[in-house]
This record gives structure tokens, C-alpha cells and sequence, in this order.
């Protein structure tokens, strides 16, 4: 459409005006994030070497990214957003960018390209799920299990089927509160093909059949919605295994030394990354872009894999990630994307999931609760 | 003073002792016996342990030491609900959530009395204190004199042969105090109920009992008829306590025939009754009473010894003429003179002189 | 003064009526009362009425579809959506500027949500429309601009729109599509835009002058850009396309594009007609699906209830209001179970409150304030640390567990499930709650005097008794103010639900917040709280009807 170039070509006129006069930069900036070991990772990896180049700035964390599309709206509402840079999931960086809430963008344009001379967007590929999102890391939602609790002359779980064997595998289990992966495990393990999921959860039966899959554990769930409870209720033995971030049971496992132990099968893949609000003022815009170019270039991303075991967004940065920053052990076969760990990988449908989301939920939680 | 060991006793203390802390006795071995149908008040300034008194007869406060007995019955250990006394409050202690009628059924419910007993015995109750119509009614919906009826009809309801009454009238106005004075010195005779009546308003004590006893620092300091307390004071605390009184500091010259002479600190010389003092060169507190001073010194005898005295204050009351005199260097000599047809008014600052017949001067212990 | 015999209105010294006097008096006292209460009064509106109202508002507030889709919507109005038939060409005809221009302004994607609510799939059907909408009728647009290229020319658009200097101007075209815009995009387009569209224009060709302005209001507000400068919308050469083949009349134009607009008339006699149903339906099939469109029709009209139905577990259906289908139910359920847990904590709030308030309002003073002391420290710890706290006390491996194993009274197998149930909600939420128990019942308790027991027991009654019939009923407004306290923080608590209720033991306030930060659905937050606001002033009404508000006292 011709609005959407107009406003891309103003956009890099902007960069380029202000990339000239650094003085009409904010000089102070709030980043929304998760809060938690991620953001401590963005905070070391590059917010801290960029105010230490910029003493000047001032950077701010909110850590409201759980609910970053109500409060946008919500601002959006009042004419008075607050906020400079928001990391969201991919799904709500295209809601907002739908919605018109976010700032839409050229990649080429503001971002760093690759050291080898590839454009940004090249580099960063597939991953630019909308013209908004500026892709930070690749994580996964997939299973742990308390490696001490896998009853005496079987083999330890190895496959998300696991979780629905109760015989083998007696003990609780803990799944996200929300019919996202869940639903699909239920029906990949009931016998659907993977690249049929969608299309049997799109109908009535392909629900019933999930929900009556998933009710076969159902006494033994324990159903969180912070991250940080899965590997706390392994860690306090609490349930057997359970679902949870990948960096989360990673931080459990090689920093805390839990007897824990990783599935990776069927891991869900999701995207994580930065969205810019839309109409910021000018001097507010120009620091956050000149912030941004640095943030994501190829070697900040790698190093923010030094804290994290999530995957960094750029193809250029895969080689750079090396070990951990304390622990010293090497991070790549941490990392979901490794390809050791993704033999057998799922890739939630955004689109299938923004239509049936609220359908889905009800019938979810009605079931949930009965 | 009674016997303490009346034999037709009804209420009798004997030698009680009360402490709350173990250090202080509240109430210093207290002997009292009072026979059936007395109605006997005790008098005191707060805190001189009359109340503590009357919440061990209650049964709210056990005895530290000592025996105290109902028609002869030890009743220490038996608790409140079973010693089957009338008690009034000082705030009545109407109970808020019942009506008038209900407050008053109360203690024949807890006593299992039939439907139609009570209604009789509260319908006669409230006939009783003049408050018929008001069995529907709501405490809060009475005023103060009225709540105080039903208060004592309430103590009354269940026919007890003694009743208790703390400060009953302390928060009515004066001439509904006077008048319920009256009502309940009636009430009490007419039953021939015996009550125990608990006050520091000695008018109160006064007018309403058969005997006072007068309360201070946990000792009874004195128990008798009214008319003897106001009159024969046994020490100067009584004298002090009760009605007006003058007081002044002297030593006792000489002692003949039940007339002393006492040496005031100014050096003048005048007459009392010797009541606790027994030998010459004692110190003495010498009480006279306003009205029993004497300015017409020509109408006590030739004998009679008179004081010097200046006129500081005249005061018109109606009946009588208040006038506060500077005795013996003391500038608080108050006189009191009835408002008759040949009375002179005092001016201040005349010089006058003042007397008294030896027998309403007492001379009494130092305080 | 002797107006009192007068049957007049009493006058004061001066003669003005007495009554106006002391209203007068009065007014500055009132005033300065009124004062010294503003800045509270302020506050409360401002934070309290007017959410209150928003909230009211937005459960039943459903302006986006007629705001979005007007002119479609309004077509619609003949449309007999009970029939079999798809729309006519007239709706998505209508549709298509509509959907053009929320697609500009970013709305057709909120309008989408919000029908997604009703009708799943209609959210992708609009994304995927505001993303295609510009390809339907592009085969049209480019054997214009084969005609003459000047219909990719924004300057020769904007000299035929404006017409010579000095023409009349159709400026109510303007007011009108600024007021079409203001109501689409929720804010104004007020403001100099450096354009007019003229009359003769207008009458000659009003759908693209209409589509025109349109455009020119947006990109001289929203984009900030000059109207001459920027290239016309695909729809304004629809419109065009369209107005020209309606069969106008040229002849008599001569003003600027004149021989323009007769040469394209000409061109496109030959070309087919714009299918605007194709073009939607080549976007998405999902435009072909009848129930798409029975729920636009449904969802149209400015104020709805559907979000209170909703919340009730009902659906409007084109027979009428049906429950939802049995897989979907959850409200009617929770709010029960909000209703019986809320009362379950105030009822073990009055238990364990009533033998404390007693100790602390008869133990002497320097016993009671420690008592206090311990009543209050829940205060000073954060919430969050409490309930966290209690998850630590009851789950399995938890320290109650693990005492009741050592104990030998559970074995180590059969530990006990104490927490994510209705129990561990309960158990934490009446802890959490009991000081707002306790202090009223103290505060009430600690104004009965000793001497009504005494009075009691002194007339004959027992302990027991005296306590019952005494002093238990002077206590009973202690009781009701500390549970109307409870009840209604229970009803609307949400933290500690959320953390240790599990499924059995979570609350309407954890779907009401799930509405507001992860599903977005407001309208059926603001319906599912209005209810509870309801059901807690009902029971407050009930309350005073049976126990009387008269007997709840604070202290």
C-alpha cells in the first residue's frame, strides 16, 4: 500500500536526520521486558555496554510485557504512552501492529546488517513474522522431569507422549494454564499427524478429542501461568515433570543443579523480540532507534546467549555464541534450536491461533473448571 | 456500733481483707454486720474500697481473706448467679438489645419461671415503678430517670431479699436525685427489702439510710445513724466528709468535765468536746459546724471563750447568709446564719467576734 | 413579630422572607462545607464514579462495528439475514470503501477482534481483508491508467477535485467524511487539510469526491502530509471508475480534467464491472459464510448485550437468546463458587475472629496491645509473600505434609492435597483476611461495657447464658461490619486465587483479569464486574433488609 511506503521512507528520513544530530536524542529511555533472568540477560548483554557508550541515558525496565498489548491499548486510549521499547511475544507484535499500535518498520533501514555485508532482514530471515517485530531470540516451551523420580527399571521420558502415560510415568505433572500446546501435544499424541493438528482442532471433534486426551491426566495437572513455577515445583518435587520456557529449565538444571532433566521433544517454538510503540515523539523515536541499532546487531545478540540458553534471531550470530558467563560451559547444546535438540520441533500457527483463541478458551476453561 | 458478731446478723463481714496486686490492700480487715431489712449506705471518697466492698457481696470480686456471709451462709465460693442479690448499676447496665419488658424477664427466664409467671411478675414490677406502659419500649428510648426505674425494677423483679446499688442515681440531675432518693428509701421499707447502697454523695447517704458507713482508705471510719455521723463525727476525716465544716489547728491546754481547752496556733483560747484526744498537750483538730457558730457572742455565756475574727466575704443565698471569716490566721472560717427578720448583714472587713457552745466544737485527732 | 398569625410566609427584621434569609445565611457555610470536601470529592469522582461508569459503559458499548462499517452496516438493514442468500452487490460494494479506509486507519483488525468474540474466524477474514482490499478492482485501475497515465498523477487528482480558483466548495462533503473519520479512528481531524473539494465536482462525480475528501482529510491529519503531493487511494479510482460507468452525463463539464474524464469514460465502456463480492470472496472464502455475516448484522447496532449474555453463559442467536453450548459454560459456575468460597472465608473468618476480638477487648491493656501487635503483623508483609508462604505450608512436600509424615499421622504416599483446590484458597484467603474481621468485631467489642455481663450474671444467669442472651448480641454489629469488610474484599480478591487456587479455587475476578490483560475482551471484563457490582449490592440490600445497616457499626 502507498500509506505503508510514505511512512517507511519517513521513517529512515527520521533516522537519518536524527543519526545527524545526536543532541535531539531523550536521554532517557523505558524498556518493557519480562523481568526474571531474560531481562537480566538483555540488561548485561547490551543495555549496560550501551549506557556505559552513552553515560548520558538513563534507561528504565517496566516489567509489564505479560500484558503489554492491554496497557498499550490502554495508553493508546489516554494519549499518553509511556513507553519506549516493548519485547513481546510474536503474537502480540502482530496484534499491535494490526492494531496500528506499534510503529511499523525497515529492517534493512534501522537495523545493523550481518558483519559479512547481509541485509538485516536477510539475516534475521523467517523470523520477521510482521513488518513491527524486531526479532530478539528463539525460545521454547518444552518438558522437564525430575530425573530421581522415574520409577526403578524404566527408561527416563523421552518423548512429549510421556506426559500422557500415567501407567509409566505416574506422578504430576505441570501444564501452562491455556489451551496454546497443550491442545496440540493432546492431539499429537492421540495419533494425529502433525501437519494435520490444525485442521482436527479447527473442528468440534478435534477439541473434544483434545480436551478428552488431556483429561486422562487431569487430576494429576498442575496448572501454572508464570514461567518460574515449573522449575520450582520441580525443584520442591511437586510434580514429576512439567512444561515450562527452555531457559527456564536450563537455569535450574546447569545453574541451580536441580536433578532435572530436559525433553525436547516437540518443543514449541515461539518468538521473542522488540516492537517500537507508534507516534512516539520525535527525540523519544531517535534514541530508541539509535539504542536499537545497537541492540540487535549480530555480536549483542550473541553475547545475550552468554546469559540465556535461548537462540539468537540472527543466522550471523549462531557461530559467535559461545559459553556460558559464569558457568563456563558451552551454550550451544543448550540452545532449542540446536539441531540435537530439534529432531522433532512444533511451530504454533499465530494465525490459526489469533482466530480460535477465544473459542478455543472458553471451551478450555470451561473444561477446566468442571 | 453494732456487734460484729450479731447472731441475727444477715449480712456480716468478717475481718475481709482485698488486694488486686499483693502489695496494697484495697480493703483493710473490714467488720460489718447489718441485720435484715437495714438499709445501710457506704459513703467514700472513690477509691476508699466501697465498691470493692460491695462487688464481694456481689460475687464479682473474691475476698483476699476474711468471710463474708449471707443470712449466715459463707458465700465466698459460691459464684454471682447463684447468691440470688439485686444488683443496680451505676449505668443501670440495661441491656440494649431487649426491650424494657425482656430486660425485666430476664432474670425469671434464667430462673425458669413459666410464660405466664413472668408476665405477671414484670407487669407487676413495672406497676411498681410507675412504668406500666412502657414494657415495649426500648432502653434508649427512656430517659435517664425512667431507665433508672426499670433498673431498679429489674433488681427487684425476682424478689430478692438483698439488693445492691452502686452510685444508682449518680448521673440523673438534682431534682430527679432527690426525688428517686425518695422513691427508693420508700420502695426499700415497703418490701422490707435489706439494701446495700453505695455512694460518695454524703446529702444522698444522708437522707436515704438507716445507718452510713464511712469509707476511707479501706477502713470503715465510722458507722452509724446519719444523724450521728453529722453530729458526733468520731474523727476529723468523718467531721471533714460529711456537711459543711470548720476546722482549726490547736493543742489541749486542760481537760475537766468533758470540756477541753484548746490552745489555738495564733495563742487563743477557746472550748471543745473532747471526742478522740485524752491527754493535755496533744495536738488537735477542733470541727464546728457553720451553722453552730455563734456571732452574737452575748448569747453564749460570761464563761464562754471568743475568737477574734474579720469579715471577708458576705454571700446572700436565700435562706441563709454565707459568710467566709479570717479565724486564727486561716482565711476559709465559713458561717452560716439564717436570713431572719433581726439578722445582721456582715460587711467585709468589719472586726467582729464569733463563739460557740462547747458542745457542737469537737475536738478531734489531727489529720 | 407577630408573623405567625399571618398566614403569609414568615418574614424576618427586614422583611425579605425568613426563609430566604436563612438560605442565605446558610450558603456561605454550605459553601465553605462544600470546599473543604472538594478535593476528596474530586478524587472520588475521578477515581472512583468515573471508572465505575466507564466500566458500566463498556459492558455494553459496541459502537467499533457501526463506526468501522457504516455504510455497509446500513445496507445491511435490508438484508433479511435469516435468509439463505449472501448480502447484495450493494453491501460489498459499501463494504469495500468501508474496509479501504479502517484499513488505513488500522481499525479493521479491532473490529475483527471484537466480532472474533462472537463468531471464531472472523478476526483472520478481516486481517486477511485489510491486507487484499487494495487488489479488488485493480484490473479497473490499470486500463485507466493504460487510458492516460495523468490517474496516476496527484496533482492532476487534486486540480480536478479542488476545480478552478474561486468555485463554490462542497464543504458539507468535508464536515461529513471528517466526521466519518473522527468516529472511525476515536480521534479528531479537526484542522486545515489545504483542500476543498469543489461543488460542480461533487454533483458530477460524488462518489469519488466523497472518496477523495476522504483521503485528503487522512493523509493531511493522520500523515501529516500535503494532499497535493501524495498519490490518491485505489479506492478513490474505484470510485471514479464507478461513477463514470454509472452513466453521467460529461457534456456539460468543462471544468479541469474535462477531456480527461470523457476520454476514461469512454475507455472503460468496454471493461467489466468491478465484483466486489468476487474480490471479498477471493480474499478470503470466509466472506461466502452466511454466519460471518448474520453476526456482523447481529453485532451492529451501537449498544449491545451480547457481553452481559455472554457472561451469563447465553448467546444471541438470530431465534433469540439460547444458553451457549454446555462445552462453553463457565461463568454461571464461577460466579456460584465465588459466591459460596466467599462465604465459606467469612465464615471461618467470623470462627476464628469472635475468641480474639474477645481476648484482645477484655485482656488488660499491655497483654491486648501485644495481642494487636501479632493481629496486625500480617499487615506489614506484602501479600504476595503470604500466599507465596502458604504454598510453601501446604503442598505436598510442603511443611505441613512433611510434619504430618514425620508424625506418622499421614503416610508418605498419601499426602494430603491441600493446595491449587478450593481449600488452599480458603485456608489462605481467610489468614489474609481475618485482620479485616478482627479489628471491626474489637472495635465493637471493645464498647460493650463489663457491666452488662455482670448485670446479667447478677440477675441469675450463667456464665454461658450471660454470654449468649448478653453479650453475644451487643457483639452482632462487629460481626456484620467485619463481614459485609470480608465479604466484599473475598468476592473481587484475585491474587491469591490466582496463585493457590488451582482450577477448583479460582475466582470471576482471575476470568475478569484474564479479559483484561490476555484476551483483551473489555466489554465482557466490564459485563462480568458490573455483575459482580450488582450481586454485591443485592446483597448489601439484602443484608440491610434482614439484619438492618443500622447494625453495623465500625466501632
Amino acid at each position: 500500500m502507498k500509506f505503508k511506503t510514505t511512512l517507511l521512507a519517513t521513517t529512515a528520513l527520521t533516522v537519518a536526520a536524527v543519526s545527524a544530530q545526536a543532541q535531539d536524542m531523550a536521554d532517557s529511555m523505558t524498556l518493557v521486558s519480562w523481568g526474571g533472568a531474560y531481562q537480566n540477560s538483555q540488561q548485561k548483554a547490551y543495555v549496560e555496554p550501551y549506557l556505559a557508550d552513552n553515560p548520558d541515558v538513563t534507561a528504565t525496565w517496566d516489567e509489564s510485557s505479560a500484558e503489554a498489548v492491554a496497557k498499550l491499548r490502554a495508553m493508546n486510549e489516554a494519549g499518553n504512552v509511556t513507553w519506549d521499547l516493548v519485547d513481546v511475544v510474536a503474537s502480540d507484535a502482530m496484534r499491535l501492529c494490526d492494531e496500528g499500535l506499534a510503529m511499523e518498520l525497515d529492517h534493512d533501514e534501522i537495523l545493523a546488517p550481518a558483519p559479512d555485508g547481509t541485509d538485516a532482514s536477510d539475516d534475521f530471515g523467517d523470523l520477521i513474522v510482521s513488518d513491527c517485530f524486531i526479532p530478539q531470540i528463539v525460545y521454547s516451551t518444552t518438558f522437564g522431569y525430575r530425573t530421581d523420580m522415574v520409577p526403578e527399571g524404566v527408561e527416563p521420558p523421552s518423548s512429549v507422549c510421556d506426559v500422557f502415560d500415567l501407567e509409566t510415568y505416574p506422578g504430576k505433572r505441570a501444564l501452562q494454564k491455556r489451551p496454546i500446546d497443550n491442545m496440540e501435544w493432546a492431539l499429537y499424541c492421540d495419533g494425529v499427524a502433525k501437519d494435520e493438528i490444525y485442521d482436527v482442532l479447527g473442528t468440534d471433534e478435534g477439541v473434544t478429542r483434545a480436551l478428552a486426551k488431556l483429561e486422562g491426566i487431569k487430576d494429576e495437572v498442575v496448572w501454572w501461568t508464570a514461567g518460574a513455577e515449573t522449575p520450582q515445583l520441580l525443584a520442591d518435587g511437586e510434580v514429576f515433570m512439567g512444561s515450562t520456557y527452555n531457559g527456564r529449565l536450563f537455569s535450574a538444571i546447569a545453574e541451580q543443579d536441580q536433578p532435572i532433566g530436559m525433553m525436547w521433544d516437540m518443543q514449541s517454538f515461539d518468538l521473542d523480540g522488540w516492537i517500537i510503540p507508534a507516534d512516539l515523539p520525535e527525540d523519544r523515536l531517535a534514541r530508541v532507534l539509535d539504542f536499537l541499532y545497537f541492540a540487535t546487531d549480530t555480536q549483542r545478540l550473541a553475547d545475550q546467549a552468554a546469559y540465556i540458553s535461548y537462540g539468537p534471531a540472527r543466522e550471523s550470530s549462531a557461530p559467535l555464541v559461545g559459553e556460558h558467563a559464569e558457568l563456563g560451559i558451552a551454550m550451544g547444546p543448550h540452545m532449542p534450536t540446536d539441531p540435537a535438540n530439534a529432531t522433532n520441533t512444533h511451530l504454533y500457527d499465530y494465525e490459526w491461533w489469533a482466530d480460535n483463541r477465544d473459542d478455543l478458551d472458553a471451551k478450555f476453561q470451561s473444561w477446566l473448571v468442571n | 456500733m453494732a456487734d460484729t458478731a450479731n447472731s441475727d446478723a444477715f449480712v456480716e463481714f468478717e475481718r475481709v481483707q482485698k488486694s488486686y496486686d499483693g502489695e496494697n490492700l484495697v480493703v483493710k480487715d473490714l467488720n460489718l454486720s447489718m441485720p435484715k431489712g437495714e438499709f445501710l449506705t457506704m459513703l467514700g471518697p472513690s477509691g476508699s474500697g466501697k465498691t470493692t466492698c460491695l462487688m464481694m457481696l456481689a460475687g464479682f470480686e473474691t475476698a483476699t481473706h476474711g468471710e463474708i456471709k449471707l443470712d449466715g451462709r459463707p458465700i465466698n465460693n459460691i459464684p454471682p448467679h447463684k447468691r440470688g442479690i439485686g444488683m443496680v448499676f451505676q449505668n443501670y447496665a440495661l441491656f440494649p438489645h431487649m426491650t424494657v419488658a425482656e430486660n425485666l424477664s430476664f432474670p425469671l427466664e434464667v430462673r425458669k419461671i413459666g410464660k405466664s409467671d413472668r408476665e405477671g411478675k414484670v407487669k407487676r414490677a413495672l406497676d411498681m415503678v410507675q412504668m406500666g406502659d412502657f414494657g415495649g419500649r426500648r432502653p434508649a428510648q427512656l430517659s435517664g430517670g425512667q431507665q433508672q426505674r426499670i433498673a431498679l425494677a429489674r433488681a427487684l423483679v425476682f424478689e430478692p431479699e438483698l439488693v445492691l446499688m452502686d452510685e444508682p442515681l449518680g448521673a440523673l440531675d438534682k431534682q430527679l436525685r432527690e426525688h428517686m432518693q425518695f422513691e427508693i428509701t420508700n420502695l426499700a421499707h415497703e418490701l422490707g427489702i435489706t439494701v446495700v447502697y453505695v455512694t460518695h454523695d454524703q446529702t444522698e447517704a444522708l437522707t436515704m439510710s438507716d445507718r452510713v458507713a464511712v469509707f476511707d482508705d479501706g477502713r470503715i471510719q465510722q458507722l452509724a445513724p446519719p444523724d450521728q455521723l453529722y453530729e458526733s463525727p468520731d474523727n476529723s476525716f468523718v467531721a471533714q466528709f460529711i456537711g459543711e465544716n470548720n476546722t482549726l489547728e490547736g493543742t489541749i491546754k486542760e481537760i475537766n468535765d468533758g470540756i477541753c481547752l484548746v490552745e489555738l496556733d495564733d495563742g487563743e483560747l477557746i472550748d471543745a468536746m473532747p471526742v478522740n484526744v485524752s491527754n493535755v498537750g496533744d495536738r488537735t483538730t477542733i470541727s464546728i459546724r457553720p451553722e453552730r457558730v455563734e456571732v452574737d457572742t452575748a448569747k453564749l455565756g460570761d464563761s464562754a471563750h471568743t475568737l477574734k475574727a474579720e469579715v471577708k466575704e458576705f454571700i446572700y443565698m436565700g435562706d441563709v447568709f454565707r459568710t467566709r471569716l479570717s479565724v486564727a490566721g486561716k482565711d476559709d472560717f465559713i458561717i452560716k446564719t439564717r436570713n431572719s427578720a433581726d439578722q445582721r448583714r456582715l460587711k467585709p472587713g468589719e472586726q467582729i467576734k464569733i463563739g460557740w457552745l462547747p458542745r457542737d466544737c469537737r475536738a478531734l485527732d489531727t489529720v | 413579630m407577630s408573623d405567625t398569625t399571618d398566614t403569609g410566609p414568615v418574614l424576618a427584621a427586614d422583611g425579605t422572607p425568613l426563609k430566604r434569609s436563612l438560605r442565605r445565611a446558610l450558603r456561605a457555610q454550605k459553601l465553605r462545607a462544600l470546599a473543604l470536601i472538594a478535593p476528596l470529592l474530586i478524587f472520588v469522582l475521578v477515581t472512583f464514579i468515573a471508572p465505575i461508569a466507564d466500566m458500566l459503559f463498556r459492558s455494553v458499548e459496541n459502537q467499533i462495528v457501526s463506526n468501522t462499517l457504516p455504510n455497509a452496516v446500513a445496507t445491511l438493514n435490508d438484508w433479511d439475514g435469516t435468509s439463505d442468500g449472501l448480502p447484495g452487490e450493494d453491501t460489498f460494494e459499501a463494504l469495500y470503501y468501508d474496509m479501504f479506509l479502517a484499513a488505513e486507519a488500522k481499525r479493521h483488525t479491532r473490529v475483527g477482534s471484537r466480532l472474533n468474540y462472537e463468531e471464531s474466524g472472523i478476526s483472520s477474514m478481516f486481517r486477511k481483508s485489510g491486507r487484499g482490499v487494495d487488489d479488488i478492482g485493480e484490473d479497473q485501475i490499470d486500463a485507466l491508467e493504460d487510458i492516460n497515465d495523468v490517474w496516476g498523477d496527484e496533482t492532476f487528482w487534486f486540480t480536478m477535485m479542488s476545480g478552478p480558483d474561486g468555485v463554490a466548495k462542497a464543504n458539507g462533503i468535508l464536515s461529513a467524511q471528517r466526521e466519518r473519520l473522527a468516529n472511525l479512528d476515536q480521534s479528531s481531524f479537526a484542522g486545515e487539510i489545504g483542500f476543498a473539494p469543489s461543488q460542480q465536482i461533487a454533483d458530477l462525480l460524488p462518489r469519488t469526491v466523497r472518496a477523495y475528501t476522504a483521503f485528503a482529510v487522512f493523509t493531511a491529519i493522520e500523515d501529516e502530509d500535503i494532499v497535493a503531493e501524495e498519490e490518491p487511494w485505489e479506492a478513490v479510482k474505484v470510485a471514479l471508475i464507478e461513477d463514470l460507468r454509472s452513466g453521467i452525463d460529461l457534456s456539460g463539464y468543462d471544468g479541469p480534467g474535462a477531456q480527461e474524464l470523457r476520454e476514461a469514460q469512454q475507455g472503460l465502456a468496454n471493461q467489466p464491472a468491478i465484483d466486489y463480492k468476487q474480490g471479498f470472496i477471493d480474499i478470503t472464502e470466509d466472506w461466502a459464510n452466511l454466519d460471518n455475516w448474520k453476526t456482523i448484522k447481529m453485532y451492529a447496532p451501537p449498544f449491545t448485550t451480547g457481553y452481559f449474555l455472554n457472561a451469563v453463559d447465553m448467546q444471541k442467536t438470530p431465534e433469540g437468546f439460547q444458553p451457549r453450548p454446555e462445552n462453553e459454560q463457565i461463568y454461571g459456575i464461577l460466579f456460584k463458587r465465588t459466591l459460596f468460597m466467599s462465604l465459606m472465608i467469612t465464615g471461618s473468618c467470623i470462627l476464628l475472629a469472635y475468641p480474639v476480638a474477645y481476648l484482645l477487648a477484655n485482656l488488660p491493656m499491655r497483654t491486648s496491645s501485644l495481642l494487636m501487635i501479632l493481629v496486625l503483623l500480617p499487615f506489614w508483609t506484602s501479600l504476595l509473600v503470604r500466599t507465596s508462604a502458604w504454598k510453601v505450608m501446604l503442598q505436598q512436600q510442603g511443611v505441613i505434609n512433611d510434619t504430618l509424615v514425620w508424625l506418622g499421622l499421614v503416610a508418605d504416599e498419601g499426602r494430603l492435597v491441600m493446595i491449587n483446590n478450593q481449600f488452599g484458597t480458603i485456608v489462605a484467603m481467610t489468614h489474609i483476611l481475618l485482620p479485616f474481621m478482627i479489628l471491626p468485631m474489637y472495635s465493637v467489642m471493645s464498647t460493650i461495657p463489663p457491666y452488662y455481663v455482670r448485670a446479667a450474671r447478677s440477675l441469675g444467669a450463667t456464665n454461658w447464658t450471660s454470654f449468649w442472651r448478653v453479650y453475644f448480641p451487643q457483639s452482632v454489629p462487629g460481626i456484620g461490619a467485619g463481614s459485609i469488610l470480608v465479604f466484599i474484599l473475598a468476592i473481587g480478591y484475585y491474587i491469591t486465587p490466582e496463585i493457590v487456587g488451582g482450577t477448583s479455587g479460582t475466582f470471576i475476578s482471575n476470568r475478569i483479569a484474564y479479559h483484561i490483560s490476555t484476551s483483551l475482551n473489555w466489554g465482557l471484563a466490564a459485563a462480568l464486574g458490573s455483575i459482580l457490582l450488582a450481586a454485591v449490592l443485592i446483597l448489601y440490600w439484602a443484608y440491610d433488609k434482614i439484619v438492618g445497616i443500622d447494625n453495623v457499626k465500625l466501632g
